[in-house]
């Protein structure tokens, strides 16, 4: 027996050992751990700082990424008004999915309906106005990237001057959480890069944990009717466990 | 057909259907009076709980296809509008996925548990040989379930898993071209993969249904390994495990709800929630958890060709498992040297899903090698020579003089000990 317990022994440590290995190819500092609004059971969304997110992303990001799966609609859903999200849409421009009587497609303003548009008609546009870079549709960003938010907020906050024996290729920025470390975006946030109404100082930190939070919106809008649906239905079951419980006991205790 | 209760007007109509068709007989032979072994662990509420996630996953799968649209161009679109627009479709999309998850524990346990007590023994040969029929549709439309959403990771695990045909030698390249229907994984591949992931579920039911039909043959085995010799050794299905399966299905049920509505992307993979792009290759293509160990046996094989069978053949092992061993006894609380053997399977099949996961360099290729080398020989080696040299421990008489009389009870350890009382 003790040959097999030793095999055993070995393969368990080695399994032990496996974070001490798997990540020496790309040597990258912990991300930042942020205190999330939307973590834990009955997590939701920090209205204001999405809002604050939005303005972020309508001021600074916008200029070069898409939110490709939101709709005007489904601002809405972060505590703006119906009057407001018109008002917003309307500042649009967007071309009708019909031509007119004369079969050309006019622009119109855009409507509540309307999926918000982005920055480029096409991937060639957006590449030929970035350096060949594509900046990424955003509505999926956070869940489309390993660590999710934290990951987003450390890039948004981790530009850095490179290390001296750091070869960076023309035209790229120093990242400290981006995979490879070489990125095509320049940094995008600076301090007081926008006015927040509510008074809020637009510090680096403070827009990218804002426009993190409304990302998180944008990409896991259903995650509040989840965490509230999710509850009631754990409630169910820890009482049917119960319940079930209680009558196999009683059943059982005839059987013998 | 003991008897149906209720002699009113509603109990003729049963008695003058169930003439011409005995069906509610049937039933009521099969799920009511069906003697079922009277120490029967938890262990034993495993396949029941797999047969209701089977119907989970054709009723999710079912709505869930009202809405999606199976077109390279719109499928990952079609996916986020159910997320997004769909009522409650956020809840059908990650039941079905966590599902699958829910589905591959379920099964893994109760075929670990079938391995753990000989279940596969003379005369349930056949039962387990369909067990294994069912994994292998399982596996088949688990992958091509998760090329549906068209992601990054749907599209590389279809390339990947596809090009293993390539390498049987002569026809492997038009095998390869049939199943992509074309010459790269593309829009034709999605169709073909969705027509078989709708079709794949309603024959695991069919052979659900034969399972269940060898099942009931010579009833279920039991943590013993011995047969019912009487009435004093069975207690009929209802009320005693209809209850007992149905406590077991609520717990199962806490911690599906859990991933289902607090962890629904704990079990993916972030790079499918990037659309499918062919002209860039994700860092490490990686499979879900549940394919990780035959992910790790074809990799830890320097030679494409043997890597595929090695893997294919890890599961087609299980297909001759009955005659693998060669031991009399089924259970492994009597048999010493197997009860410790079989739990390093368990430790070499995880360590092959930790080699599966990660990057194969270094240690991980290593421990891959020796973990693939080890399941091999367990099964073909330590299998048939364990059976021959070991000594079992003497059998007790019956199940009921073993479960209910404590002074004879055999004091063993070992998982599951006997449930004599709950």
């Amino acid at each position: 027996m003790p040959k097999h317990l030793l095999a055993a022994a070995a393969l368990i440590a080695a399994i032990c050992a496996a974070p001490l290995t798997s990540g020496v190819a790309e040597e990258m500092p912990p991300l930042p751990r942020q205190e999330w609004s939307f973590f834990g059971i009955f997590g939701t969304y920090d209205r204001a700082a999405a809002q604050r997110g939005f303005q972020v992303y309508k001021e600074v990001c916008s200029a070069c990424h898409p939110v490709k799966h939101l709709y005007f609609r489904d601002l809405t859903d972060l505590g703006y008004t119906e009057d407001e999200v018109k008002a917003i849409a309307a500042s649009y421009q967007v071309n009708n999915e019909e031509a007119n009587d004369q079969g050309q497609i006019y622009q119109r303003p855009a409507r509540p309906s309307d999926p918000i548009p982005g920055p480029f008609p096409n991937n060639q546009a957006a590449r030929a106005a970035n350096n060949g870079a594509l900046p990424p549709d955003l509505s999926m960003i956070v869940k489309a990237r390993e660590g999710g938010p934290d990951y987003v907020f450390g890039l948004l906050t981790g530009y850095k001057e490179p290390p001296a024996d750091f070869k960076m290729l023309t035209g790229m920025y120093y990242n400290e959480y981006f995979p490879g470390h070489q990125i095509a975006m320049p940094p995008p946030l600076n301090d007081g890069a926008v006015t927040f109404a509510d008074g809020t100082p637009a510090t680096v930190p403070q827009m990218a944990h804002d426009v993190v939070t409304f990302l998180t919106w944008a990409a896991e809008p259903n995650l509040e009717p989840r965490h509230r649906t999710g509850f009631k239905v754990m409630l169910f079951l820890v009482i049917a466990v119960g319940i079930f419980y209680a009558t196999k006991r009683k059943i059982w205790a005839t059987a013998h | 057909m003991a008897d149906i209760p209720s002699p009113g007007a509603g109990g003729r109509i049963i008695r003058w259907i169930d003439y011409r068709l005995p069906f509610v007989g049937m039933l009521q032979h099969e799920l009511y009076e069906y003697p079922t072994p009277r120490n029967l662990s938890y262990w034993w509420n495993f396949g029941s709980l797999a047969g209701i996630m089977l119907v989970v996953m054709i009723v999710t799968g079912i709505v869930l296809a009202m809405q999606y649209t199976p077109h390279a161009d719109l499928a990952f679109d079609s996916v986020e509008r159910i997320m997004r627009d769909v009522n409650f479709g956020w809840m059908l999309r990650y039941a079905h996925m966590n599902g699958a998850s829910m589905f591959f524990a379920i099964v893994y346990i109760h075929l670990f548990r079938g391995l753990y007590y000989g279940s596969y023994k003379q005369p349930r040969e056949l039962l387990w040989i369909l067990g294994v029929v069912i994994l292998v549709l399982m596996i088949a439309t688990a992958f091509m379930g998760y090329v549906l959403p068209w992601g990054q990771m749907s599209y590389w695990a279809a390339t990947v898993i596809t090009n293993l045909f390539s390498a049987i030698p002569w026809i492997g390249q038009s095998i390869v071209t049939l199943l992509w229907g074309g010459f790269t994984v593309g829009n034709p591949t999605l169709n073909r993969f969705y027509a078989l992931h709708y079709l794949l579920p309603f024959v695991i039911l069919a052979v659900v249904l034969l399972h269940l039909i060898a099942l009931h043959r010579f009833g279920s085995n039991n943590p013993l390994g011995i047969d019912m010799k009487g009435p004093q050794d069975s207690l009929p299905f209802h009320p005693y495990f209809t209850i007992k399966d149905l406590f077991g299905l609520s717990v199962f049920l806490l911690i599906y709800a859990f991933f289902v509505f607090y962890a629904p992307n704990f079990l993916g993979s972030s790079d499918n929630s990037i659309p499918a792009n062919p002209m860039q290759t994700p860092n490490h293509i990686v499979p879900e958890w549940y394919l990780l160990p035959y992910y790790a046996i074809l990799r830890s094989v320097p030679n494409k060709l043997l890597g595929v069978i090695m893997a294919f053949g890890s599961i087609f092992l299980l297909f001759i498992v009955p005659w693998l061993d060669t031991s009399p006894v089924r259970s492994a609380r009597f048999r010493p040297i197997y009860k410790w053997v079989f739990w390093l399977l368990v430790i070499d099949v995880v360590a092959l899903g930790w080699v599966g996961a990660n990057p194969p360099e270094g240690l991980v290729v290593t421990v891959g090698q020796i973990a693939t080398l080890y399941y091999f020989v367990h099964f073909l080696i330590l299998f048939p020579v364990i059976g021959k040299v070991e000594r079992p421990r003497p059998l007790p008489v019956s199940i009921g003089t073993a479960v209910l009389e404590p002074s004879r009870r055999t004091p063993l350890g070992g998982a599951g000990a006997p449930i004599a009382k709950p």
